[in-house]
């Protein structure tokens, strides 16, 4: 399969992303810079983490005028996959893929640490090689990572399962533990915690793997 | 107004061979300041070992780089930034780790991990309390805000409090690349005819004259100087990081140098006397963010994220490509000339006009009087009371520890830095080192940070020397292999001789150790003028050392399984009441100072760290924790906080605090299934390796055969060990 990883300036977590799926999967991958207007031919993207523009404004809100956007919203549109970590998740709600809004942590400073998330829907290109329930151990980095939406919103999130990955211990205040979540036709997934730094026993964990091969399963079963 | 003292004056004027003008007066000023022209320590820093199989670069350029094997190197450097910090902490230490990368990506390397020394005047003083919170939380910020952003995993440090850093705080931060040995790039300006090229950030009036303020003392005017600080952006230098290092990749980059202290003036006139070349260039062509700046601020100017660099004549556009991609500032200002002039215009008229080589190495060296004996804040004997006054309670002795400020879990800190980006920490924060993978190659790099102001003002040369020697124990006790070093040296005012000596005492014992532990020193930093109101901070030299391994899944402290035998490496080791007076117990338990370090036996730790790492990269080792502040009773404890504790007995003639809390050197508590093969290993390297216990799940027990010393459930010591820093420091919850 083969993965396109978009650079925008500020991404700093696009070569972490690259590696997981190159090295540690043995997919292809490729950088997709963010002034560009096609993503060539990718069969999933992922906007990586880090802080796009600077994080100026707010996080991921220049970064969603970037020409490259547009053909991911595209891309997006017409099933393709999407995964955005961290700051990917943050660029992805802010131009409006995913709803709700990523909010300064509660606790006001910047969080790095392993924490635990439950599987909460297996129904999901990206955790269909997971099981439902499964706790998984993956690294935060973040200082706006607290998931925010009105009633309405979180109440549509539930009932359509959308709600993909909670935490178990919230690091963040997020509303419902929210870790993660998915669009309405369920190709595009926005989570904060890292799946591509636990892609390595060397470092820890590998637990982030399931992410990842739930994406390449999921394509190659579209693809036969 | 000019800050060289009339003899410094002269000397300009003999060089010139007339009056400087204002904006060259400036320019002298700033190059010969303590921070950028080392002139009160160089003497001495010569003594130190800077030779060796791996060193590819030694002292003199932007970081040191050695040889890592197939074919890559590192490139690492510790710097320092306390005036700033304490002047204004969040933008200050921020600033300090920008200044530090930046002399990594100016070699060519990509930045694979920073670490940090950091010290404070204690949270609970009661008349700096409330401000040293503030500047540790403004400091903590900084550093995590650019680094975070940046994207450099920040990996381990060491935090300490006491009472001489209130009013000057430390920030020494720590970086470390890595390249191919045909990526290395110099700041030399070679190349007659060759284009000068100004990149990054445009200048502003930030930072004018910093490198002086960091070579003054500080008094009450002293935040008047918040002019003085720099301000920091994170996202421009990671722009400028990838530009750069794709610039450099073009073929068409001939040297480069960071703008770093003393900006423009320093990176002129350095790469110009390294090339021995001249360079001439106009101010009217350097990007500026305001307008109406005179020379003198410009030149002056210590603005961010900027760099220089000199082209292949013919090439610039491909350098203008590169910088263009990324969006930001590339300007042809100059040319290299053959007449080894720094030649400054506006708008065409000469301002300055100077020769590199005699501005950039010809300051004054000075050998300040040291015939004093190093100042001494303690008396040497034990307090007369000290038998009577030890305490009974040594379950709260031990507690009282392990919530202490320097030996408490630094975690509230180290989880505000990112240390897992770029997917290379396999040991990142909260072990005896860090370890970072080199992906393209089967080597990781471990590294440590280590300072003791507190040994270093009982006894500066024997205080260095245990610096160096736990440095590299704690590289050992993962399993690697010490080879070079970094050092950064804090001390107060040098015209004054007590603490001259200090300075001379310190670099002779990190000259000694660092020869004997083969750990040549590639480059470095000297901070002096550390006084508030006349108070000196107490020495305080910071070593940073590096060690090489294979890379594998890391040897952590944390014991892992029931039923293991515990063993001492090194064994208990000998310690009496004079030099027990620099321990944490002293400190914590019972709020004196006094006598002198611990006494360390270089050849005995040398043999101890071998036997260590052949331990640990055979396998023997499930855990591997080197005993130091605190002593054994302190390091069983943090070998115990994940939930796996230890039954302990020791037969000693020492006292029991003594024999619990005493900091002698060379020892690691290591835990084992196959003790015997522990045991036959040290008797080849003929060190003692004691058999002191058995893991258990249900506490701590320390005793010596009859009465248990210490039994505390693991779960309290983790509670108190874990939760102190956060509850002196959090807000109140209403």
């Amino acid at each position: 399969m083969r993965f396109g990883v978009v650079v925008f300036p500020g991404s700093n977590c696009d070569h972490d992303a690259w590696y997981a799926v190159s090295h540690n999967l043995g997919h292809s991958a490729e950088f997709i810079w963010h002034d560009s207007a096609t993503l060539g031919a990718v069969d999933a993207v992922i906007l990586p983490g880090g802080f796009s523009y600077g994080d100026y404004l707010r996080c991921g809100a220049i970064a969603k005028f970037s020409p490259v956007m547009s053909a991911v919203r595209e891309f997006a549109e017409s099933g393709g996959l999407v995964l955005g970590i961290c700051n990917g998740f943050q660029v992805l709600v802010e131009s409006g893929l995913l709803p709700g809004a990523l909010l300064r942590n509660r606790e006001l400073k910047f969080v790095c640490r392993p924490v635990t998330l439950r599987v909460e829907t297996t129904d999901t290109p990206f955790t269909s090689a997971a099981t439902k329930g499964q706790r998984i151990t993956l690294p935060v980095a973040h200082g706006d990572g607290c998931y925010f939406a009105d009633d309405a919103t979180l109440a549509m999130l539930r009932r359509e399962d959308r709600v993909v990955l909670r935490y178990v211990d919230n690091p963040n205040g997020s509303l419902d533990n929210i870790a993660g979540i998915c669009n309405a036709k369920r190709n595009v997934m926005g989570m904060m915690p890292h799946p591509e730094r636990a892609a390595d026993a060397l470092l820890g964990s590998t637990d982030g793997r399931v992410i990842l091969e739930s994406m390449i399963h999921s394509l190659s079963v579209a693809a036969a | 107004m000019s800050d060289l003292t009339p003899s410094e004056l002269d000397k300009v004027r003999s060089i010139l061979k007339r009056e400087p003008n204002e904006t060259e007066t400036g320019i002298f000023t700033v190059m010969w300041s303590e921070h950028c022209s080392y002139k009160s320590s160089r003497i001495h820093l010569k003594k130190l070992p800077t030779k060796g199989d791996r060193v590819l670069v030694g002292p003199g350029e932007n970081a040191g780089i050695i040889d890592i094997g197939d074919g890559y190197a590192i490139a690492f450097k510790i710097e320092s930034h306390n005036h700033p910090s304490f002047i204004e902490p969040f933008q200050g230490a921020a600033t300090g780790v920008g200044g530090i990368l930046r002399d990594i990506f100016t070699m060519g390397a990509r930045p694979l991990a920073v670490m940090d020394a950091i010290r404070f005047g204690p949270l609970d003083d009661p008349e700096w309390g409330d401000r040293n919170k503030r500047i540790l939380e403004g400091v903590v910020g900084g550093i995590s805000h650019y680094g975070n952003c940046f994207g450099v995993p920040t990996v381990g440090g060491e935090t300490v409090f006491e009472s001489c850093y209130n009013g000057n705080p430390l920030v020494n931060v720590f970086a470390l690349g890595v390249f191919r040995h045909d990526e290395i790039f110099f700041g030399r300006a070679t190349g007659i005819g060759n284009p000068v090229i100004y990149v990054g950030a445009k200048t502003g009036r930030d930072g004018i004259k910093g490198a002086s303020m960091a070579s003054a003392e500080f008094d009450e005017d002293s935040k008047d100087k918040r002019p003085n600080v720099q301000v920091g952006d994170p996202f421009m230098e990671k722009l400028l990081l990838e530009a750069c290092l794709e610039a450099m990749h073009t073929g068409a980059v001939v040297g480069i140098q960071d703008m770093g202290a003393a900006g423009l003036t320093c990176s002129t006139c350095e790469m110009g006397s390294r090339a021995e070349t001249g360079i001439e260039f106009d101010l009217e062509l350097v990007p500026q963010r305001e307008t109406g700046m005179t020379p003198y601020e410009i030149m002056l100017s210590e603005s961010q994220e900027r760099m220089l660099l000199v082209a292949e004549k013919g090439r610039e556009d491909e350098v203008f490509a590169v910088f263009k991609k990324w969006g930001l500032d590339a300007v042809t200002i100059g040319v290299v000339t053959n007449d080894g002039m720094l030649r400054v215009k506006d708008h065409g008229k000469v301002v300055a006009e100077i020769p590199n080589r005699e501005l950039a190495d010809e300051a004054p060296l000075y050998d300040r009087p040291h015939n004093a004996l190093p100042y001494r804040p303690a008396p040497m004997d034990a307090p007369a009371d000290f038998a009577q006054k030890a305490s009974r309670d040594l379950n709260g002795d031990l507690l009282a520890l392990v919530g202490s400020g320097d030996l408490c879990s630094k975690s509230w800190i180290w989880q505000q830095y990112d240390y897992t980006v770029r997917t290379n920490t396999i040991a990142g924060p909260g072990g005896d080192a860090a370890i970072i993978r080199i992906k393209e190659t089967g080597t990781s790099i471990a590294m440590s940070l280590d300072g003791n102001g507190r040994y270093c003002a009982l006894d500066p040369r024997e205080g260095a020397k245990l610096m160096v020697a736990e440095c590299c124990r704690n590289l050992s006790t993962v399993g690697a292999t010490p080879v070079a070093a970094t050092n950064n040296l804090n001390f107060g005012n040098p015209e004054r001789p007590e603490i001259m000596a200090q300075i001379v005492e310190a670099v002779e014992g990190i000259s000694e150790a660092c020869r004997y532990f083969d750990t040549p020193i590639t480059g470095g930093n000297v901070s002096l003028y550390n006084e508030t109101l006349g108070d000196a901070i107490w020495p305080t030299p910071v070593m940073g050392i590096v060690g090489l391994m294979k890379t594998a899944e890391p040897v952590t402290i944390p014991f892992k399984r029931q039923g293991r035998t515990v063993m001492l490496l090194g064994g208990l080791g000998a310690c009496d009441a004079t030099h027990f007076g620099g321990t944490q117990y002293a400190k914590v338990v019972l709020d004196k100072m006094w006598g002198l370090p611990p006494a360390l036996d270089m050849g005995y730790e040398k043999r101890v760290q071998a036997a260590v790492r052949e331990i640990i990269n055979e396998g023997h080792a499930e855990s591997a924790h080197d005993v130091s502040d605190g002593g054994l009773a302190v390091a069983l404890a943090e070998c115990a906080v994940n939930g796996i504790g230890a039954s302990v007995e020791i037969t000693t003639d020492l006292r029991p605090e003594v024999a619990l809390f005493h900091e002698g050197p060379s020892r690691i508590l290591v835990s084992t299934a196959v003790p015997e093969r522990l045991e036959e290993i040290a008797r080849k390297h003929n060190v003692e390796a004691l058999r002191i216990g058995v893991t258990m799940n249900t506490g701590l027990r320390i005793g010596d055969g009859s009465v248990a010393w210490i039994n505390s459930p693991v779960d309290r010591l983790k509670q108190v060990w874990e939760n102190a820093l956060a509850e002196q420091l959090a807000p109140v919850h209403v």
